[in-house]
């Protein structure tokens, strides 16, 4: 029965240590004063600032904008990827597998400095190369995704609808597609949230002018930070 | 029979990959091999060695291990009272812990600095009880709680994950054949959960060796980590190839503990989350 409680209080603990910064972080957002101590009482000026505050606006959108179309760019080559992938001999398979995996297990800092050594060669550091670059590093997360549904997938029934003559791309989006769906799905929300929460890599390939949240933030830090960014 | 036509749908990525993966990695060899005047040299390599190189490697391998030890410290007793509890809402529990992964992470290290630096809120409220504020701003305790802080969710999801799968009966039958709760965790839990703490080593070292952020800000920019310099080789004293060089005695760095704690298993990790 202690041991139980304990472990509660633990566990409570635990969640204090994670969330406590977080939580801080939201009471400021309604401060009124611009200390980071000091209270001064419950206001929404900041937010009202945000709304007004361009280049906050901005990055923000180019945040959003960067995570869905660089996930979705990474969710139809991913799935077709993982199908190509799927149907590969066992050579080819494992080279892929290794080849998906590298980005993932690549330090950030090596990514990006190389994805910056190869871009200047070519791009204007800008909106693309950092879109190139959250691509590559979403790929691996939907094929990640997306294989293990493929394995579990019963391939028979797709190929007892071609049988009974459906046509490849009709099969393709009724019985294929709803089986890996929640894989896809799944890989998507992850290349969002990766690309959202990047730094690192859009540090080294954005170009000057391009700004993401969180390189923005980054820039403040050293300005010293005004708290409508906390909103 | 019509296996070699699926295959094509890969071409797409076969074509990203070697574009956006292995060329900019020759590219990083080929910038670290190379001097300004793009004659072949060893000496980006070695510079790793170099005294003031060294040491922040040395500073970054260490802050880099006790950061991991502590994730796991603290990390295995959450798993192995979630696993003795019968709740069911160990979902929930799980998802709340890794919640804050959600979180941008440069935010999460800002809160951090200001819950944490000379006059920030713990030593305001220190003050206020009496006590004499602490002093760890910029000194390697900061960017050591940072880095657990930042990094304690990626180790808790593929340990719980490991440890939540071991199948009752194995435990059973370990208790029925006279095993007592000491030989149970020693004999069978730990060593079913060895995967999901080494996908959790990799997944916590790995990005703790390589920053640099963490260092900056909580570290005041005057602990020199080896990320920090290859940042600023990069921008500020532009010298592309020794950064270049530094990148990849660092990449050699990573893989050797990828090797040495197994593959890379992040399908474990990934697999619950949604």
């Amino acid at each position: 029965m202690i041991s139980k409680t304990l472990g509660k209080i633990y566990i409570a603990l635990i969640m204090i240590f994670l969330y406590a910064p977080i939580g801080v972080l939201i009471v400021l957002s309604f401060n009124d004063s611009r200390s980071r101590v000091v209270w001064g009482g419950f206001t929404l000026d900041w937010y009202t600032s945000l709304l007004n505050n361009s280049t906050i606006m901005k990055a923000l959108g180019t945040t959003f904008g960067l995570a869905l179309s660089s996930a979705l760019i990474a969710s139809v080559l991913g799935v077709l990827g993982a199908i190509g992938i799927y149907s590969m001999r066992q050579k080819g398979y494992k080279l892929m597998l290794f080849a998906t995996n590298i980005p993932m297990i690549n330090a950030d800092i090596v990514t990006g400095i190389a994805l910056l050594l190869w871009f200047v060669r070519f791009l204007p550091l800008g909106f693309t190369s950092v879109l190139l670059a959250h691509v590559t590093f979403n790929i691996p997360y939907v094929i990640l995704c997306v294989l293990p549904k493929l394995k579990d997938m019963d391939i028979y029934q797709y190929e007892a609808a071609l049988d009974l003559g459906a046509k490849e791309s009709y099969a393709f989006i009724h019985i294929l597609l709803p089986q890996i769906l929640p894989g896809v799905l799944s890989g998507f929300l992850m290349a969002v949230t990766m690309s959202m929460d990047d730094f690192v890599i859009t540090y080294f390939t954005k170009g000057a002018g391009v700004n993401t949240l969180s390189t923005l933030i980054y820039g403040q830090i050293r300005k010293g930070i005004k708290p409508e960014i906390y909103v | 029979m019509n296996r070699n036509r699926y295959r094509l749908l890969s071409i797409p990525y076969v074509i990203w990959v070697i574009g956006f993966t292995l060329i900019p990695i020759l590219f990083i060899l080929i910038r670290a091999l190379t001097d300004d005047g793009g004659a072949f040299t060893l000496t980006n390599i070695v510079a790793i060695f170099s005294p003031l190189h060294r040491k922040a490697l040395i500073m970054s391998l260490c802050l880099a291990f006790i950061s991991t030890l502590i994730c796991i410290i603290l990390a295995y007793p959450v798993a192995l009272i979630l696993r003795g509890s019968r709740i069911k809402k160990k979902n929930i529990i799980l998802f709340i812990l890794i919640l804050p992964m959600w979180m941008n992470f440069i935010l999460r290290i800002l809160a951090m600095q200001m819950l944490i630096s000379n006059n920030g809120i713990i030593n305001h409220i220190l003050e206020l009880a009496g006590l004499s504020p602490m002093n760890i701003i910029n000194t390697p305790r900061a960017i050591v709680l940072g880095m657990v802080y930042d990094y304690l969710p990626y180790m808790l999801l593929p340990v719980l994950n490991s440890i939540l799968s071991i199948p009752e009966d194995v435990i059973e039958a370990a208790k029925d054949l006279g095993s007592d709760k000491f030989h149970v965790l020693t004999r069978i839990i730990i060593p079913l959960s060895l995967t999901g703490v080494g996908s959790g080593i990799t997944m916590v070292f790995v990005p703790s060796m390589t920053e640099f952020v963490i260092a900056n800000i909580l570290g005041g920019g005057k602990i020199q980590l080896l990320g920090n310099i290859i940042e600023q080789e990069f921008t500020v004293s532009m010298n592309w190839n020794l950064g270049s060089g530094l990148s990849v005695s660092l990449m050699a760095f990573v893989l050797i503990t990828s090797f040495i704690f197994g593959r890379n298993n992040e399908s474990t990790a990934t697999g619950i989350t949604i």
